[in-house]
């Protein structure tokens, strides 16, 4: 196997990679059990005084 | 939420915060701003009258626009990121800055430093030619050095931060911050020709120079002026509604599919060139599906008004950032159909691209700083509220209008002159010479002129309006919103 093939396995594979990262990003961020806590996140700005 | 102790501590309640850099960043904004439109205005003029160079090799439009363009993005842009980062990392961590005043000074100060030499460099014909990164080797490495400090600063506040979740609109500037790094020492590798020169050849050639050079120039658009004023974004317009933003998984989703694919976009700015084809593709593809995030960043921050626009009548200052918003809408809309290669072969190399980035530059960008600086300078002051509400009001509108003459001058006048460089006659030749081209475009180079002067007039406005603000003597008659007009 010479570089190039490996080269195009790799990016192949990094884009899959990519993907499913991306992915779980949004499943993570949609996830109904996270609702909550996102909502307080959204609140930080507003708990400091200034 | 546990309110904060300071709260109970008077009307100064944060000398654990590190605000005099803040302050001090917030005035050089302003003075940026008017110095970079004032150079627009005079380039814009000797584009409809080309003897306003003087026949000085100093005054040349080939100096000059850079000279403009550095002022406006790294200038005035610049300064308002380092202050406002600098703000936002502190609230919203709860933590004073990491190395505290000493290195906030460092790090602001080391920034107007870069801007002096490379902005004296321009005039002096001191430059690397690429569009964006045109700063010599000297000013590069010394921007290395005072952007590693800035990093430190905001990721050591970021790690010893009281607040448990690192807020979204850290996410943006730290993407902002290291994006910027990498592509700043990737595009300007170059071997000086002597120490005590200024000259130094690069380290890439050919069709592989072009296209580090637009991965770093779409990505100096695609982090330095969207990711770090979507920040901004994500905590001013919440302070200044006073409620939090609307979908906080939007944002989340609007931040990871922005990184995930701005850094691909750049090959649309090669397109019919010798880039290979795949890769004029690839950025075409990414930059059209960038319009996604965009849309949804836009909808997140209009959306955080819902229930409240009541608020944009009484309070301009917030109008700017939500109208700033708008064109954010419209500038991810124009730009990813400026990237599809039919589109291209008209608009590339003409004004149309002017009047894209000015959409992107006056309406996103300044108008974001402007509503920004409008709460944040009664906030860094301890006032009730800027001098006169009724001057931000006049600056809105004269701004705006500004605006509109110029990217609607702008958009005439490209596609005319697109239209003309590919029109043919009956015999197949072409129809216009370059130079029927040009004075087409005069009469709306003249009225791009008059936006211009409308938008450096806006920022005179402001300028007065922050002074007054500032000096602070009690406030005549119009600085409480409105009390007549309310009910």
């Amino acid at each position: 196997m010479n570089l190039e093939t490996v080269n195009s396995i790799l990016t192949s594979i990094w884009t899959v990679w990519a993907v499913l990262i991306f992915a779980g990003i949004v499943f993570w961020a949609w996830r109904p059990a996270n609702r909550k806590r996102f909502e307080k996140d959204a609140h930080i700005p507003m708990n400091d005084e200034g | 939420m546990s309110s904060n102790t300071a709260l109970s501590a008077g009307p100064s309640p944060a000398p654990r915060y590190v605000e005099d850099v803040i302050r001090a960043a917030v005035i050089l904004t302003m003075f940026w701003g008017i110095a970079a439109f004032t150079v627009g205005v005079v380039i814009a003029a000797q584009l409809v009258w080309p003897q306003l160079s003087f026949d000085s090799e100093y005054l040349t439009f080939g100096r000059l626009r850079p000279l403009h363009t550095s002022a406006a993005v790294f200038a005035f842009g610049g300064t308002a990121l380092i202050g406002t980062a600098f703000h936002v990392v502190q609230r919203t961590c709860r933590a004073r800055l990491f190395g505290g005043a000493p290195l906030g000074w460092f790090v602001l100060l080391g920034y107007q430093f870069f801007i002096v030499i490379a902005a004296t460099g321009y005039l002096l014909g001191i430059t690397q030619s690429k569009e964006y990164a045109e700063p010599e080797w000297y000013a590069d490495l010394w921007l290395t050095i005072v952007w590693v400090a800035y990093l430190i600063a905001y990721l050591g506040t970021v790690l010893k931060r009281e607040e448990p979740h690192i807020y979204v609109a850290n996410w943006f500037y730290l993407a902002f911050i290291i994006t910027i790094a990498m592509l700043h020492i990737v595009n300007n590798l170059a071997m000086p020709v002597s120490v005590v020169g200024t000259k130094s050849y690069g380290a890439w050639s050919g069709v592989q120079d072009a296209m580090i050079q637009w991965w770093y120039g779409h990505n100096a658009v695609g982090f330095f002026l969207t990711a770090a004023f979507l920040g901004m974004m994500y905590y001013y317009i919440p302070k200044a509604a006073n409620r939090p933003v609307y979908s906080y998984r939007l944002s989340i989703v609007h931040f990871w599919s922005l990184v995930f694919m701005y850094i691909w976009a750049g090959p649309h700015h090669l397109h019919y060139t010798s880039l290979p084809d795949w890769a004029q593709t690839l950025g075409m593809v990414f930059s059209v599906m960038l319009w996604m995030p965009s849309w949804g960043g836009m909808i997140n921050g209009l959306m955080t008004l819902s229930g409240a626009w009541d608020k944009l009548r009484t309070d301009p200052g917030l109008r700017f950032s939500v109208t700033a918003v708008g064109f954010y809408g419209m500038a991810t809309f124009e730009g990813p159909v400026m990237s599809i290669k039919a589109v291209n072969s008209l608009s590339h190399y003409t004004d149309w691209t002017i009047g894209h980035v000015h959409s992107g530059a006056l309406g996103w960008v300044a108008f974001i700083v402007f509503g920004t600086m409008y709460y944040l300078v009664p906030k860094m002051w301890n006032r009730p509220a800027m001098w006169s509400t009724r001057l931000i009001g006049w600056h809105y509108w004269i701004a705006t209008i500004g605006i509109v003459l110029y990217i609607t001058a702008m958009w005439v006048s490209g596609i005319m002159q697109g239209l003309m460089w590919r029109a043919y006659d009956e015999l197949g030749f072409l129809q216009y010479s370059f130079v029927e081209t040009v004075a087409a475009m005069k009469p709306f180079y003249a009225i791009r002129l008059l936006g211009g002067l409308f938008f450096l007039s806006g920022g005179l406005i402001m300028a007065y309006n922050m002074w007054r603000t500032i000096r602070g003597e009690p406030e005549v008659a119009a600085a409480r919103p409105r009390p007549a007009l309310a009910a």
